[in-house]
């Protein structure tokens, strides 16, 4: 049997079990969201005891140099022991500034935090409450912009979410913890095609990655592709447009599964970003949102000739173990 | 041809790593058009399996690689027990064949590579 030891208390942890379920049955309040290595809401760090590699698997290499770890992948070795502490270390102080609908299902929810965040656009944070509840959200926002921009999927039955539409105040203090993700614009070959595509709220990180590339000046075609399967699933569609006005190399392409009009084509996705990217062998691509779609056209991309180092895809998991009714991003 | 030509191994021969990062594109999408072992090679993580496959290349044309019988062995049970046989080594054989041949291996070290590829057959299928 491994032990965990937490602000002066040890707790047994049955065998196989992670830190994160064994503190969370024991009674210690530990955020978490997607359970499954990759949110990381979920950080602790390790003031004594040996962690094993899978618990820092995607890590910076600073948190690692931390002791930081990833609570739910972290499962000990029987009988050893580990002393871990939370990630309040890591957190900075948010208050709300604003909480404006975008549709009737997503909420824009915009936080201003006492010092800057340092993140890369499209990258996520996770935003914890003041009872722990933690969720993982992608930034919207440029770091420039200095308030950060979240969009919040309406979930229905969504403990977060909403507490965001229904409760939550301007003026409201939260914690966000992070940046994550390696879905962001790098500078260089700034004359290559790119692809930005995603579906729901994975058009949060892609608004962002598009508006970093062009205002660092790309100059290549830059392709965003946002879907839903109506209509009403769509957002943000003035604003597409009116950076397309200004940026000539910037296509918005909005679609939707039915109802579509002059102004959104109707159909999949993926047959839709082939009819206007037909050759992506040498773009770079980034993908957002629900795992089936960016899964699929991952590697319909790659097959199609996209090299798997310009292919970022950025999964949007739902929290769990409320998987049937919480959401994260 | 002179003895330190003979002795230098197919991977340094080609370019070493970065003729692996460019075979392993090659690889991966032959394979994963192949229905008869698609279901092999799928992969959530598509970077791991990239990572994989790229170890394969690197072992196989002699490269620096630290796989041994047993690890093949014991990599592959699961994929044995889903049914991985003959036609299917057969199978990842030719596309590793076509992937060196389409980035203009000249075929006296495409015939070294898969003497290496048959060498590692009876341990990939656990026998």
């Amino acid at each position: 049997m491994a032990r965990v030891r937490h602000e002066s208390r040890w707790y047994p942890l049955e065998p196989e079990e992670s830190v994160l379920d064994g503190l969370l049955r024991q009674g210690v309040v530990v955020p978490h969201a997607c359970r499954a290595g990759a949110c990381q809401s979920c950080l602790m760090r390790a003031v004594s005891g040996d962690v094993p590699e899978a618990a820092r698997a995607g890590l910076k290499d600073t948190l690692r140099a931390q002791g930081y770890f990833l609570a739910c992948a972290c499962r000990p070795a029987p009988g050893s022991e580990l002393e871990v502490a939370g990630a309040e270390g890591l957190r900075l102080r948010a208050r709300v500034v604003s909480l404006e609908p975008l549709s009737p299902s997503v909420l824009c929810v915009r936080l201003a935090t006492d010092t800057p965040l340092d993140y890369r656009a499209g990258q996520y944070v996770s935003l914890v409450r003041g009872d722990g509840l933690a969720r993982s959200y992608s930034l919207a926002s440029l770091p420039r912009e200095g308030v950060l921009e979240l969009h919040v999927r309406l979930v229905p039955g969504g403990v977060m979410s909403g507490w965001l539409s229904r409760e939550a105040r301007v003026g409201d203090v939260l914690h966000v913890q992070g940046p994550a993700g390696n879905c962001f614009y790098v500078t260089g070959r700034p004359e290559q095609p790119l692809l930005l595509a995603g579906t729901g709220t994975g058009l949060a990180p892609l608004y962002g990655i598009a508006r970093d590339a062009l205002e660092a000046g790309h100059t290549g075609p830059v392709w965003l592709f946002h879907g839903a399967r109506t209509p009403e699933g769509l957002y943000l569609g003035d604003a597409l447009r009116a950076l397309a006005g200004r940026h000539p190399a910037f296509h918005y392409r909005p679609c939707v599964l039915t109802g579509g009009s002059r102004d959104v084509a109707e159909g999949a996705l993926a047959v839709l970003l082939r009819a206007e990217c037909p050759r992506v062998a040498g773009y770079r691509a980034w993908l957002c949102g629900d795992s089936g779609l960016v899964l699929s056209l991952r590697k319909k991309l790659f097959l199609a000739g996209l090299s798997l180092k310009d292919l970022h895809a950025d999964v949007f998991l739902p929290s769990a173990p409320r998987a049937e009714a919480a959401g994260a991003r | 041809m002179s003895t330190s030509a003979v002795e230098k191994s197919v991977y340094e021969q080609i370019g070493g790593e970065p003729a692996m990062a460019a075979a392993v594109e090659v690889f991966y999408r032959r394979v994963l058009e192949d229905g008869r072992i698609s279901h092999f090679f799928e992969d959530v993580d598509m970077e791991r399996q990239a990572a994989r496959q790229k170890a394969f290349l690197t072992m196989v044309t002699g490269g620096p690689a630290n796989y041994s019988g047993r690890d093949m062995r014991a990599g592959h049970a699961h994929l044995v027990r889903q049914g991985l046989n003959d036609t299917h080594f057969d199978a990842v054989a030719g596309h590793l064949k076509a992937t060196l041949e389409e980035l203009g291996v000249p075929a006296a070290l495409v015939a070294r590579v898969l003497s290496i590829a048959e060498s590692a057959r009876a341990d990939v299928l656990n026998r």
